[in-house]
């Protein structure tokens, strides 16, 4: 028997858990605070803005977006055949095209910033 | 000590003489201590001789009473009357050919888990004159979790994946290859990799983590797994990104 070559895509899920899992809440908790009126200076236009153009900030926007994408790809996948779907090469292509539109999109963004 | 009438629901099946499997309820007079298998043996002695099921050791060491008690995979010896309602429905493991009424055909977890070669594997063979192989505490920490496995099937009765697609080798063979992967003694991990790596490997698995929960034993086989899978990424890298490395 061959070996996998799921690890490409489940390291890009694991890592994306990673991610997802101690940053988006974060972000949702400030995403919140401000959509609620609460006064944070570092989180205005400009800043965020001023942020997006330093190339680590790029970097860590970069991460975050695709890594989630990767991540929320391999889980749709897992989910569509734990409810019984059993097309997974359609699926797989179906779900990682997204991911990777998705972070070409993000590079092509995060460039034009 | 107290005594309660059980309806103890049986799955009958005999492949070679019935055409479909059907329930057949005995109404067992239990005591509140007795476990499911205490029930089976009653009714075995006193009603109805032609039950078939196994069991050897009557405390959870041996593997062979599992079966599915109220839809659960569970070891009959485990599982204590006093848990349950008067109505206690008895299956044989769910995802495995029956044999005969709650007997199951486990030739395909014994093909798997021979696959995955669970014996030590030297990394050099010494001769006996060179002494024992000599372990640490630390490094029997490492693996003693895993030896506590009695392939008692329970996991394979629970995973929906082996119930999906048969060919996964299943959590109790790739726990078990981990075991040895993870002993310092032993050097079979390439080896094992060969069946553990492939598709039909470790990389079915979806972590439901079903074949935690049913573990008689404690040994988590979910977490093995996924440890499985981080050490098999890492090999994925090494060969595919730096086939320069030696592993």
């Amino acid at each position: 028997m061959a070996k996998s070559n799921k690890p490409i895509f489940w390291s890009l899920f694991a890592a994306g858990g990673t991610v997802t899992a101690f940053v988006t809440p974060a972000l949702a908790l400030v995403t919140l605070l401000a959509a609620f009126g609460a006064n944070m200076d570092m989180f205005n236009y400009d800043s965020i803005h001023a942020f997006a153009g330093w190339w680590l900030g790029k970097l860590i926007i970069f991460g975050i977006i695709s890594l989630s994408l990767w991540h929320a790809a391999h889980r749709l996948r897992v989910t569509v055949h734990d409810f019984g779907v059993r097309a997974d090469t359609v699926v797989a292509y179906t779900v990682y095209g997204l991911a990777g539109l998705g972070t070409l999109l993000t590079i092509v963004y995060l460039l034009r910033i | 000590m107290s005594e309660r009438q059980i309806q103890l629901e049986v799955l009958r099946y005999n492949p070679e003489t019935d055409s479909e499997p059907r329930f057949q309820t005995y109404s067992v007079p239990c005591l509140n201590e007795w476990v499911v298998l205490d029930a089976l043996n009653y009714v075995k002695e006193n009603l109805d001789t032609t039950v078939s099921y196994r069991w050897s050791c009557h405390m959870a060491v041996c593997g062979s009473c599992g079966m599915m008690i109220n839809g659960e995979p569970k070891l009959a010896c485990k599982a204590f009357i006093h848990e349950y309602g008067d109505q206690i429905r008895v299956e044989p493991m769910a995802h495995f050919p029956v044999e005969r009424d709650l007997v199951t055909v486990v030739d395909d977890f014994i093909a798997k888990f021979a696959s995955i070669k669970p014996y030590l594997i030297p990394k050099e063979e010494k001769p006996v004159s060179a002494g024992e192989y000599k372990q640490t505490p630390a490094e029997l920490l490492k693996f003693k979790q895993y030896t506590l496995c009695i392939n008692c099937m329970l996991c394979y009765a629970a995973c929906p994946q082996y119930g999906l697609v048969p060919q996964f080798l299943g959590p109790a063979a790739i726990s078990m290859a981990h075991r040895y992967n993870q002993d310092s003694r032993d050097g079979g991990r390439d080896q094992r990799q060969e069946v553990v790596a492939t598709n039909e490997g470790v990389w079915e698995c979806s972590f439901v983590g079903a074949c935690s929960e049913v573990c008689p034993k404690h040994v988590d086989p979910a977490g093995a797994l996924q440890q499985v899978k981080v050490a098999s990424t890492i090999d994925w890298y090494k060969e595919h990104l730096m086939p320069w490395v030696k592993k």
